[in-house]
């Protein structure tokens, strides 16, 4: 085993060798580089927190921007619904009052034709009981020969177009 | 077992300090080989970039591995330590990981420096170190409370502090000898197992085929599972020195 036959030639030189060059691993490596690598990673990582929290804080931002979207919306809506609904009363109202005069004016016309309907199946009654009369007191003169008197007649026949 | 010999390279075998030879070997040279490519690794995963590629990708799942180890074994206070563990465990896996590339059919060898307990011994002899100079930095003598659990009875306190020592001293040697003996065990299995197969090759076909080729066939299984090994043993390492810290920044 060379470990432990060699050991008495060769210690002094594997302990200062090892030490030469782990003493430079530990100086320049250890010391030197790694705690440069270290602070790149922990920089990486606070910037990440960073990043993270910038993101948090605008989804936030966003949630309440949002929010404050919805309500103002809302409100909008409220109002348009309200503006409509008035509208719709308005115009509601317009009509019905347009319709009423609208239904007077017809109701009027109505009421006179139906006066003059009257006025005039008065007249015609009227001329249709003289013409009745005068035709009766002919066929009477002709036929009995005898003159009656007027009032008679149309007493008679006025009688008779009520009864007849 | 020539794998693991040691050799000089380049005629340094003379080089010495105050009289010790510290020669520049093929094991010094597969350190160099993991540093530099654990170097080339960070370094490309250094472009700090804040949309990562993927090398920085990796390099990042790295340290977040060992934060994150200690963050749950320490807690906040184990921080400071990530770039000493980084460095523990990305050297050592770095060193499995190359130790077991099959660089062979190049003619070149890899080494495997983590099997010599020369080299585990001085990275867990630091890890100790780190452990008892923090603890006694931070808790003074009071760090000698760590070997008298919570509700010992008084009787019991002497024994039980004796036992608790001798297991906090073993720590040092466990640490060591634990991917020392994995590492080696390991490449010495698949030496054993590629004898079997060119030995019977050389012996007669009927034997290949009843020994070489099951052999063959289990060394590729044995080969992913030293790669686990690999990865296994350098995050018992550095997940044990994050265990021994913990004794010594939170005592109990």
């Amino acid at each position: 085993m060379p470990q432990i036959e060699q050991l008495a030639a060769t210690y002094s030189s594997q302990i200062f060798w090892i030490l030469v060059f782990f003493g430079f691993t530990f100086f320049v490596i250890g010391r030197g580089m790694v705690p440069k690598v270290m602070d790149t990673v922990a920089k990486r990582d606070n910037q990440i927190a960073d990043d993270l929290l910038a993101a948090e804080r605008a989804r936030k931002q966003a949630d309440a921007e949002e929010e404050s979207w919805r309500q103002r919306e809302n409100a909008n809506r409220a109002q348009a619904h309200a503006l409509i609904a008035e509208a719709r009363a308005t115009a509601a109202t317009e009509t019905e009052q347009r319709l009423a005069a609208a239904q007077a004016t017809i109701d009027g016309k109505i009421a006179d034709a139906e006066a003059g309907i009257a006025a005039a199946r008065k007249a015609a009654a009227a001329e249709i009981e003289t013409v009745a009369a005068e035709a009766t007191r002919d066929i009477i003169g002709r036929v009995a020969g005898l003159s009656l008197d007027e009032g008679q007649v149309r007493a008679a026949v006025k009688e008779n177009l009520v009864h007849g | 077992m020539h794998q693991f010999t040691i050799e000089p390279l380049f005629g340094s075998g003379h080089w010495s300090i105050a009289g010790y030879n510290i020669a520049f070997t093929n094991s010094a040279l597969w350190m160099a080989i993991a540093t530099v490519a654990l170097f080339i690794f960070v370094a490309g995963g250094s472009k700090r970039q804040l949309v990562p590629g993927r090398w920085q990708m990796a390099v990042e799942t790295f340290t977040g591995f060992i934060d994150g180890m200690l963050a749950a074994n320490v807690g906040p206070n184990g921080k400071k330590y990530v770039p000493y563990i980084f460095s523990l465990f990305m050297f050592i896996l770095f060193a499995n990981v190359l130790g077991l590339l099959p660089i062979g059919v190049f003619g070149v060898h890899a080494f495997t420096f983590t099997s010599h307990f020369s080299a585990t011994g001085v990275l867990a002899v630091m890890s100790f170190a780190i452990v008892l100079i923090v603890g006694f930095a931070k808790h003074k003598l009071h760090f000698f409370s760590l070997f008298v659990p919570h509700g010992t009875p008084a009787m019991m306190v002497v024994p039980i502090f004796f036992v608790e020592l001798v297991s906090f001293l073993v720590r040092p040697f466990s640490l060591g000898l634990r991917l020392f003996v994995a590492m080696m065990a390991g490449h010495v299995l698949l030496e054993v197992l590629s004898s079997f197969v060119i030995d019977s090759g050389n012996a007669n076909i009927g034997l290949f085929a009843i020994a070489g080729v099951p052999s063959f066939i289990l060394m590729v299984g044995i080969c992913a599972l030293e790669l686990l090994v690999a990865g296994i043993q350098a995050y018992v390492f550095a997940l044990l020195t994050c265990v021994y810290l913990n004794d010594a920044e939170n005592l109990h």
